[in-house]
């Protein structure tokens, strides 16, 4: 193996991102279970924790940059770091989901509880097992996990349709308070947005691991 | 003379008993850089000196199998090597301009050798070359004045690609031919390449990969002797097939 340095800088690299997703995926998770329980401090720490995520996204695009200028890499190399400079922004992306979920929890723990037939925690739980399975595909170059998060994208797009028909329905309904409506429908958008940037790095990680493009249904 | 695409068909090279290069097929287009790369011993010097018959005038070295430049088959009978090179120009690693002699003559020199003597015309050739090479305006006060050692070793690297381009051949063989330059120098050589595939063909050998990256068109592989894959540049360098290849220029190698 000749290139040491170098490829001591793709694993610096690579496990700098996944602290970094180990971040955005909690508070994802934190933000879920202060919805849950209403539980304004864990709002708070999520709002408090959004900096390390923006800092690691800074660590990541630097040690990127300085990679690619300093050793120019070639093929998979090449394809890796792009893949982590796309992946990086996907997950700060989730950060701030997740802080719009901490924020919509907030106003809604001041009002009445709508009535409301729908089921946030199970689009949830498959929305933060779409990043977590992301993160493990990319830690393990696991070309078929990653296939396997970009199968369940559509469930959650479903359940984020039928969220949405919900509160329509719901709003029509005497003594519903509206804005409380309006933030769970908020809830549900913003896990249905952390599902897609779970889907984008899924399609990241077979683009560095294949070298096909798999995004938007493109022929790899 | 229009250039002309090469195609090479089970090409074999000894060194004495050493085989140097193993049924080597290859179609290297015309009016574009391909760029030959491979560690070092990997036959990839061997290949080019095979395309201008220079392989063969080492002690002991063989070559079988054929070459062909257009219409004309490298290796045919009766065909003159001397012949061959006017038609396939080559540079070298290092800069080796006739050290004694002018910048003019050493642009000259090819044609003179070749009989042509009509004074007129040799001026128009020699200020066509050097413009060609870009070296035109760094040298046209001193043209008959300083002797090609005088000059520095990238102006001397364009010298010798301007003696290369004065006979007119269609194909250009380069060996490294900016190894032993500056970066700035480098990068004349490599604009040189972007401008001169406009009109010949051109093979260029490089260590360097960024350097093939950057001006060919296409890129073959050498490993031990064997071509292992040769692709557009861009899909060699971003999306290799053969797993030796990805391990070599990634550095994943030896």
């Amino acid at each position: 193996m000749t290139r040491t340095r170098f490829h001591q800088g793709l694993e610096d690299l690579k496990q700098r991102l996944l602290a970094m997703g180990g971040l955005a995926e909690q508070a994802v998770e934190r933000a879920v279970r202060a919805y849950q329980t209403r539980d304004l401090s864990v709002c708070e720490v999520v709002l408090r924790d959004e900096a390390k995520i923006n800092a690691a996204e800074r660590d990541v695009d630097e040690m990127s940059i300085d990679l690619l200028a300093m050793q120019q890499p070639m093929a998979i190399d090449l394809r890796f770091i792009v893949a982590c400079i796309k992946i990086n922004a996907d997950l700060e992306r989730v950060g701030d989901q997740a802080v719009n979920i901490a924020e919509r929890v907030m106003d809604l723990s001041a009002r009445p509880e709508p009535v409301l037939d729908v089921d946030i925690p199970r689009m949830a739980q498959l929305s933060i097992s779409m990043v977590r399975d992301a993160l493990n595909a990319f830690l393990a170059a696991d070309v078929e996990m990653a296939q396997s998060v970009l199968e369940r994208d559509d469930l959650v797009d479903n359940m984020n349709r039928e969220i949405f028909e919900a509160v329509d329905f719901a709003m029509g309904k005497p003594g519903n308070n509206h804005r409380s409506l309006l933030d769970t429908l908020i809830v549900a958008r913003n896990l249905e947005r952390v599902a897609d940037h779970a889907t984008n790095i899924a399609e990241d990680v077979i683009f560095w691991v294949r070298g096909a493009d798999v995004r938007h249904h493109a022929q790899g | 003379m229009e250039a002309a695409g090469i195609h090479v068909k089970d090409l074999n090279a000894w060194f004495g008993a050493k085989q140097a290069l193993h049924g080597i097929g290859m179609e290297i287009p015309a009016k574009k850089a391909t760029a030959i790369i491979g560690p070092s011993g990997c036959g990839k010097s061997t290949f080019v000196r095979c395309l201008n018959r220079m392989h063969e005038t080492l002690p002991d070295a063989r070559v079988e199998g054929k070459v062909s430049i257009g219409d004309l088959d490298v290796y045919g009978r009766g065909v003159s090597p001397v012949w061959i090179r006017r038609r396939v120009g080559m540079v070298f690693q290092k800069p080796n301009p006739f050290p004694t002699m002018s910048i003019y003559d050493n642009v000259a020199a090819g044609l003179k050798l070749n009989g042509f003597h009509n004074r007129h015309e040799l001026d128009n050739i020699v200020e066509r070359s050097l413009r060609h090479a870009a070296l035109w305006d760094e040298v046209k006060d001193d043209l008959k004045k300083k002797s090609g050692a005088s000059l520095s070793g990238g102006q001397q690297q364009r010298l010798c690609l301007a003696r290369a381009l004065a006979v007119e051949p269609e194909v250009l063989l380069m060996d490294e031919p900016a190894s032993a330059l500056d970066p700035i120098s480098t990068a004349k050589i490599e604009d040189l390449i972007f401008e001169l595939k406009k009109e010949y063909t051109v093979v260029i050998v490089t260590h360097n990969m960024q350097q093939a990256a950057r001006v060919a068109d296409f890129t073959a592989f050498f490993l031990m002797g064997y071509m292992v894959e040769l692709d557009k540049t861009e899909t060699m360098f971003t999306k290799p097939s053969d797993k030796r290849t990805e391990d070599y220029i990634t550095g994943r190698f030896g």
